[in-house]
């Protein structure tokens, strides 16, 4: 069996500081991580390994310094890197990076299972698996809570709001993954020594020239979506603090006010 | 066979607000209310029309209940092959009606079934689509929709457009926006359209249903919610919690803090990765107010915060704060509620 996971290197937005005035993303000192969600979908694939014959092989588009998530994805134990990345890439919406690495996939060749996250933090969208899965024209289910393989095909659960969903499908399969799904690995001791070490080049860097693609899906032009304009939240509240004594007090007062306006 | 965007379309083609429905298990999904509401406001002023398109099978009757909502249209999707939820079939069948009817905006419910089949259509359609939109308007210069979302966790609010493609389509969160109000009559017809699936388009099926046993909360509807976090110190923190919400006939929250521990289950969380709430009021126990618990609550009409820590960034959001103890502020308010209440007799 081949597994192809796509994960996605972000900022973790919990570090995200906003310059009030100009509205921009205060970048500098924020540090990088392998997506949560694609995390999952990694180890996924590496418990996958484990119990049947496959090779795990990870995408990633992005800038050179992407190559950083790769080498962790390695140190985990992933048999294969490749980054996407090209100038022509920039840029790109949900569209054009599911075209990006769709072709990728393509030029990968055989695999039984994609794994991606649910949706990175950065955007929060949960496009970009579903629109891989239709681009190359096979099945997929969404928040995977639980997967197995049964008669060579994927037994998955699906999480929703109202309940669970026990779905079947035959594979190729394009699976994205939940936190509940399980708890990612650290990276062991071999791992980091084998993908850090020196030297030691294992990451496949892909531009346009190596894809199949049409140049016109790709990156800005190939957008179908556009930032016209972004604003920080403004929020205009109350904002009066309830003293007194103790918090017997306060909270007399609290439910004095609330009671005044008929809240409650 | 792929099709590909940013070609030169006949925009003035395209035209009509469609709200994919959403059924489960044959009932309609309140999100689909909202979703029409939201599509009248977009269209008063203009010549467009409010359809609904919703997929199943021998739904008739549930699917007679949105023409009370003033709705111009209902395409209702009628096949065996859709009597349960498939990404296949109905991205399908929903996919082939909007390329054949040219509808100008689409509005999908950002639920895990909207956020799963939304991207597949866009994708099949050869379009743009915006996640988890808050708000959405007509620009009056060109009649093109804005469609605003937070991004990096609610950090930054980005107004995002479609330009070139059409439909233009938007998920939009459960309990954003505004129901349409029920009518006493029936305006509008349900048009049946008979897709033409086959078995085999139906790769990934089905095959059990695990109904969650807990009892199904309903954060998206209650007037008022009172939310635990970590400051409660332990899964037994949220019997005061619940106490309270008992008391005001509101219904339990919690920071994803508690959910990760433990104490509560997934569908008590608020925030950017749990339910999005509007309430009446919002009260917050010892919950610090990360930015991505705001970003599913902030819309409150009143917010109250109960925290220890003066510096709490939640007091910063808030319209009442009291720093104190919340073992301590809880019973009292307890006690006030009850007090009201005997003078009220
Ligand atoms: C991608 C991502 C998505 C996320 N999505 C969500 C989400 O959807 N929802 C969400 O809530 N979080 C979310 N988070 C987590 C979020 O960043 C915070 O970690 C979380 O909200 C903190 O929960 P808390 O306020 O309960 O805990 P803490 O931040 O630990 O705050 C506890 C508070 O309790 C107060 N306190 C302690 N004791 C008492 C007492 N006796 N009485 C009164 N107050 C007391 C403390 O002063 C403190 O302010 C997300 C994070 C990430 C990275």
């Amino acid at each position: 069996m081949k597994i192809i996971v796509c994960l996605k290197q972000v900022p973790d937005t919990n570090e995200v500081r906003i310059n009030q005035e100009t509205g921009t993303l205060i970048r500098d000192g924020v540090p990088s991580i392998i997506n949560p969600d694609d995390k999952n979908a990694l180890e996924e694939a590496l418990r996958i390994k484990a119990a049947h014959d496959c090779t795990v092989t990870v995408l990633s588009m992005g800038p050179p310094q992407a190559k950083n998530a790769l080498k962790e994805a390695l140190a985990m134990g992933a048999d294969e890197a490749i980054l996407l990345s090209d100038r022509a890439f920039g840029g790109s919406d949900t569209w054009a990076t599911a075209t990006v690495l769709a072709a990728a996939i393509e030029k990968v060749g055989s695999y039984d299972v994609i794994l991606c996250g649910r949706q990175a933090i950065d955007g929060d969208t949960a496009q970009v698996g579903p629109e891989i899965a239709e681009f190359l024209n096979i099945p997929q289910v969404t928040y995977a809570k639980k997967i197995d393989f049964k008669d060579g095909k994927a037994i998955v659960t699906r999480y929703t709001e109202t309940g669970d969903y026990v779905i079947e499908s035959k594979m190729p399969v394009l699976l994205t993954a939940i936190k509940e799904l399980n708890v990612p690995r650290y990276p062991t001791v071999k791992g980091i020594l084998n993908a850090y070490s020196p030297g030691s080049d294992n990451i496949k860097v892909w531009g346009i020239d190596d894809l199949t693609i049409d140049a016109t899906q790709i990156g800005l032009k190939g957008s179908t979506t556009n930032v016209y304009k972004s604003f920080v939240p403004t929020k205009s509240k109350t904002n009066e603090m309830i003293d007194g004594l103790n918090g017997k007090e306060k909270a007399a007062k609290l439910i004095g006010k609330l009671s005044d306006l008929k809240l409650i | 066979m792929r099709r590909k965007v940013n070609q030169a379309i006949n925009l003035s083609d395209y035209k009509d607000i469609w709200v994919i429905g959403e059924q489960r298990e044959g009932k309609i999904h309140p999100v689909t209310t909202e979703l029409i509401g939201e599509a009248k406001k977009l269209v008063e002023g203009t010549a467009n029309q409010v359809m609904v398109v919703i997929a199943g099978h021998n739904i008739e009757a549930e699917v007679e209940k949105l023409l009370y909502y003033g709705v111009d249209k209902v395409y209702y999707i009628n096949s065996p092959l859709l009597e349960t939820f498939s990404t296949d079939g109905y991205s399908k069948a929903i996919a082939e009606l909007i390329l054949e009817k040219k509808p100008e905006i689409v509005l999908v419910g950002a639920t895990s079934i909207g956020r799963d089949i939304g991207p597949r259509l866009a994708a099949k359609i050869g379009t743009g689509l915006v996640a988890d939109c808050t708000k959405l308007e007509i620009d009056p210069s060109d009649g093109k929709l804005l469609q605003t979302r937070p991004a990096f966790g609610g950090n930054l609010m980005a107004t995002i457009i479609c330009p070139i493609n059409r439909p233009q389509m938007a998920t939009v969160r459960p309990g954003v926006m505004k129901k349409a109000v029920h009518e006493a009559n029936a305006v509008g017809v349900v048009e049946k359209i008979s897709p033409t699936l086959k078995d085999e388009d139906i790769v990934a099926k089905v095959v059990e249903m695990i109904p969650s046993g807990k009892k199904r909360i309903n954060l998206t509807d209650a007037k008022i919610i009172v939310s635990g976090g970590r400051g409660i110190k332990g899964p037994e923190g949220f019997d005061l919690i619940k106490a309270l919400a008992d008391k005001l006939g509101g219904e339990v929250g919690s920071s994803r803090a508690c959910v990760d521990c433990g104490w509560i289950d997934h569908m008590h969380q608020v925030g950017q990765t749990g339910t999005t709430v509007r309430p009446v009021v919002y009260i917050a126990c010892g919950i610090s107010g990360a930015i991505q618990h705001l970003a599913g609550m902030s819309d409150s009409d009143y917010i109250i915060a109960i925290n220890t820590d003066p510096e709490a960034p939640i007091f910063k959001v808030c319209d009442y704060g009291i720093v104190g103890d919340l073992k301590e502020v809880i019973p009292a308010m307890m006690e006030e509620v009850d007090k009201l209440k005997a003078f009220e007799l």
